[in-house]
């Protein structure tokens, strides 16, 4: 597997797979936050300290397998265009943080792209597993493997009382963050997930938009995620969450019904005119292609649109993000060519899909 | 949500203000917050951490302009391993090191608690490997709580068989020290 592979391609292999109710839930994510006992987080730490972790991953894990997750591939971040960075933040397979603190951080994933550990994060260890649909009991199951196998050549952090030790307090104990990507047109046309937000935010879950802290939910794509992560077994954490999911799907698919009854024609209407410039623009931001692309993704959820590919909304959010564009033009682009460039990306797409 | 400043972008911070003791409610976008001065973040721009170690902070008087190091301790605690001081962890929200958690510890579960809804106490994963005897003593834990709720609900037969696998793991546990 080769950076080139990761960098190039929109999707991730794992995103061809089905998964449970994904007719809503685009993916779920479990990320586990580990360190070294003996080491000091990556703030406090010298520089050599976290060059010998760097050094440990890359002998012990390079191009190692385990079970699904096939050859796995150290990255070192400093030696990545910021262009390549900025790909990587886009696909979600490392986050703006580790992107911007490069100095001596490294990323280590798997071929099918579904593991990605995150090398001297804020913390040592970060692992995320990501699964297509909602899967959190799956990808629980899953990243506590992983995390035993790491855990079989590395003294982690731990302690009886305050459970995995990490750099920031609102991460310790589990250590555990569990998220779904929630696509919610519906609720968000019928503004019902105005109302909806404060009360998730009071069952100690956060929401936020796709690229995570403090953006904008691009395509009406929300991210559900634990706040907590001392006190509770990861179980019950993922229980709580999954329970929370599980309403606002049936909220989601009500709504979506209730419209179709009430206002199908306009509905029906606004699907087809975002096909429509979808399909024709000559220039296109982001904030416009990513709520186009949304309505066309519904139309396909209700059976309007045919012969469209559910995956269009994940793969061309993500392929017509700045870095992705600039990644495929192969220089920097002004956002005005940017715009350009990806007007002209979505309609070869969408040709494709004839 | 629309940002209540611009009427344009989504409003994606959602904070409850409170000024001469009226709660408003604030619903404003990245921008606004920004250019309004509704928070300002010189060096990080904007994030949620931020937000966070304002949750760290509880001098005295929060609304009181004096300088923190008018109620610091006339001794500060630091961290032997790192070399982090209290008050630095206060300001960055982060600890340097695992013995933080040790050094800091009469001064955390405040924190603790106001971060993780009244909790204080790990009740998740123990490491496979080096977890080592901790297993069985969750385990035990485990078995105490699932006794307690058959009792409750008057269970009597289910929790005979709870209450026989403590004997059997207490039993065991002392086999192994002896």
């Amino acid at each position: 597997m080769t950076l080139e592979h990761f960098v190039n391609n929109a999707i991730s292999p794992w995103m061809h797979d089905e998964g449970p109710d994904n007719d809503i839930v685009l993916s779920s994510r479990i990320r586990l936050a580990r360190n070294f006992a003996k080491v000091s987080f990556p703030l406090a730490a010298e520089q050599e300290e976290l060059e010998e972790i760097l050094q440990f991953f890359k002998t012990e894990y390079a191009h190692q397998t385990f079970q699904e997750y096939q050859d796995l591939e150290f990255i070192s971040i400093p030696e990545l265009t910021p262009t390549e960075k900025r790909v990587l933040v886009e696909k979600h397979l490392i986050s703006p943080h580790l992107a911007k603190h490069a100095q001596t951080a490294a990323a280590v994933i798997s071929k099918n792209e579904q593991v990605s550990v995150m090398i001297n994060e804020e913390d040592h260890i970060r692992i995320q597993l990501y699964f297509p649909g909602l899967q959190l009991d799956k990808a629980l199951e899953k990243g506590f493997e992983f995390d035993d196998w790491l855990e079989e050549k590395i003294n982690y952090a731990f302690d009886e009382a305050r459970g995995y030790l990490t750099s920031c307090p609102t991460n310790v104990g589990t250590g555990m963050r569990a998220s779904v990507m929630m696509h919610l047109p519906s609720l968000t046309i019928t503004r019902q997930i105005n109302r909806m937000i404060p009360a998730i935010n009071q069952l100690g879950l956060v929401v936020r938009g796709i690229y995570g802290e403090g953006s904008e939910a691009l395509g009406n794509i929300f991210q559900i995620s634990n706040q907590i992560t001392l006190g509770k077994s990861e179980q019950d954490i993922v229980g709580d969450l999954q329970g929370v999911v599980k309403q606002l799907i049936e909220q989601e698919r009500n709504a979506r019904a209730r419209l179709m009854e009430q206002s199908g024609k306009r509905l029906e209407d606004r699907i087809y005119r975002s096909y429509g410039v979808l399909k024709y623009s000559r220039i296109m931001e982001s904030k416009e292609a990513a709520g186009c692309l949304s309505n066309v993704r519904l139309g396909i959820d209700l059976g309007l649109i045919k012969n469209v590919s559910r995956n269009i909304l994940n793969e061309l959010i993500i392929l017509t993000q700045p870095g992705f564009l600039q990644q495929y033009a192969k220089k920097n682009l002004t956002a005005d060519e940017r715009d350009v460039l990806r007007a002209s990306l979505i309609r070869e797409r969408l040709k494709l899909e004839k | 949500m629309e940002c209540q400043e611009c009427q344009k972008r989504p409003a994606t911070l959602h904070f409850t203000q409170v000024v001469n003791g009226n709660k408003i409610e604030v619903h404003v976008c990245e921008v606004c917050a920004k250019e309004k001065g509704y928070m300002t973040y010189p060096e990080e721009g904007y994030s949620f951490h931020n937000l966070l170690t304002g949750l760290f902070n509880f001098e005295p008087s929060p609304m009181s302009s004096h300088s923190n190091s008018a109620f610091t301790q006339p001794k500060e605690l630091q961290c032997p391993q790192c070399g982090m001081s209290f008050a630095e962890f206060k300001r960055v929200g982060k600890f340097g090191c695992a013995s933080c958690y040790h050094t800091f510890s009469e001064r955390l579960d405040p924190i603790l608690r106001r971060v993780h809804s009244g909790n204080t106490k790990h009740f998740g994963k123990i490491p496979k490997r080096q977890g080592g005897d901790l297993h069985a003593k969750k385990q035990l834990e485990d078995y105490k709580v699932q006794l307690k709720a058959l009792i409750d609900k008057e269970e009597f037969e289910e929790a005979a068989e709870v209450r026989d696998k403590i004997k059997d793991l207490e039993k065991e546990m002392r086999g192994d020290q002896s």
